[in-house]
């Protein structure tokens, strides 16, 4: 541990490599906002830390054709702050808002939001349902993956040793689509999320549901995509009816703890009325654009 | 011994040489080593706020980020928040707001605000105080903080 090296390759190979030569005992690092304090905490020991802010993509955000496309480690503000990413995924932006105080989004991504794989990572549900890929590099070459396949269980995710995610790709938006994220804490700031959803639909002309997508956080060991929700919206004008059905639908899927936060039973129970008033957002957006 | 790194800052406006330990963080480096100790060190873990500085002019805790990042960097504390013996409209908002008692958290909120009305001249009261629930003060409670960086916004906006 005192002999913990840190480095800012400029290049994704030569971060492959550091990362593929410290095996397990290597940690990237993005905004570092988890991992300065898994070190004080002493829960992490790495050899080397390795900052992949100076690789070429990993602080940037651009727009083809209507699909965008951000950096891992882009800080949560700038993200935010920009117009055409902010107007097209509010409901990716409504997760990242959630990411701590304004000090901490000055540095934390969503890159690194995902990989500390906490199940109550409140910008992880949000870009499942927005459907974002992670463009994957590592000593295998590169590699694409939805983000519901990153994380497998609390602190742990699917990324082999010397891997690391460079950017997400998110999906062009087909017209009368919209998206939400809800979480419900406690306290208003500055915490943990009990339940949290996100909800992303698109509708055709007459305002019928042609696709949706629906994800949980919080409510079980990894962010969760749940299909039976989203088929439960899926054909209907998302009203009363299907939005109970999409609740029941969320309801069934969790598997979560009970702690201090909240008990097994409030989580199953008060999912579905987040993914609710998540959905009821996302109608509004999209019946808006 | 941790392989050591040499970084170059600035520390409102003075030039700071450091042979920096990967593990120190940028609070560390800004008290112990450059004796700067106006930024407080609370929780130690991002969560009170109290440690904010100004990197390139962004509210930052700096004890989520390492020294060693901040090699090339604009740092301001409070330190360099008077202009002489002339204190900033948001020191002065401060004490004639009652805005501080123990005055341990009461640099994170300095800079905190600084950042912001820096950034954000025409900030609503609601935004103002969603920005402020980003840091902890346990005993002055927020009602003085708040109403004296609000006095303060409204000085700088007067004074352009």
């Amino acid at each position: 541990m005192d002999d913990m090296r840190y480095e800012a390759p400029d290049s994704q190979d030569s971060a492959i490599s550091m990362l593929a030569e410290a095996g397990g005992s290597g940690k990237v690092l993005a905004g570092g906002t988890d991992v300065l304090v898994q070190l004080h905490a002493e829960l992490i020991e790495p050899d080397v830390i390795v900052d992949i802010k100076s690789i070429p993509g990993t602080q940037d955000i651009s727009e083809t054709d209507g699909s965008y496309t951000f950096g891992a480690a882009v800080p949560g503000m700038v993200l935010m702050g920009h117009e055409g990413f902010s107007s097209t995924w509010p409901g990716v932006i409504d997760g990242v808002a959630l990411i701590g105080s304004i000090q901490v989004k000055g540095r934390a991504s969503v890159g690194g939001n995902l990989c500390n794989a906490s199940p109550a990572a409140d910008s992880v549900p949000a870009m499942i349902a927005a459907g974002a890929i992670c463009n994957i590099v590592g000593p295998g070459g590169s590699r694409e993956a939805p983000v519901e396949d990153i994380v497998t269980g609390p602190g742990k995710t699917s990324l082999a040793d010397g891997e690391f995610i460079l950017s997400f790709t998110l999906p062009a938006r087909p017209p009368h689509s919209g998206d939400a994220y809800l979480r419900l804490t406690p306290r208003t700031e500055m915490d943990i999320a009990v339940v949290g959803s996100g909800v992303n639909i698109t509708l055709d002309d007459d305002g019928t549901c042609t696709a949706a997508r629906v994800a949980l956080g919080a409510v079980a060991p990894t962010p969760l995509l749940v299909a039976d929700a989203a088929d439960a919206l899926i054909g209907s004008k998302v009203d009363e009816t299907a939005l109970a059905k999409m609740g029941d639908a969320c309801s069934a899927a969790c598997n979560p703890i009970s702690d201090k936060r909240g008990t097994k039973d409030y989580r199953i129970k008060t999912a579905s009325v987040i993914a609710q008033r998540a959905a009821e957002i996302a109608l509004e957006r999209a019946r808006e654009n | 011994m941790s392989e050591r790194k040499d970084i170059a800052l600035t520390i409102n406006g003075a030039d700071y040489e450091v042979s920096v330990d990967p593990r120190w963080t940028l609070a560390d480096v800004i008290r112990d080593h450059c004796g700067q100790t106006g930024t407080h060190l609370g929780c130690e873990h991002g969560i009170c706020g109290a440690c904010t500085v100004l990197v390139d002019d962004v509210p930052m805790r700096s004890c989520l980020m390492f020294g060693v990042q901040a090699d090339g960097k604009k740092i301001r504390t409070v330190e360099g928040l008077a202009d002489g013996e002339e204190y900033h409209p948001l020191q002065k908002a401060f004490m004639e707001n009652h805005a501080l008692q123990c005055g341990y958290c009461t640099p994170g909120f300095l800079m905190l605000a600084t950042g912001i009305l820096e950034a954000e001249p025409d900030i609503s009261d609601e935004d103002l105080n969603d920005v402020l629930s980003s840091n902890l003060c346990r005993c002055t409670g927020y009602a003085n903080i708040v109403k004296a960086v609000r006095a303060a916004r409204d000085e700088m906006k007067a004074a352009g």
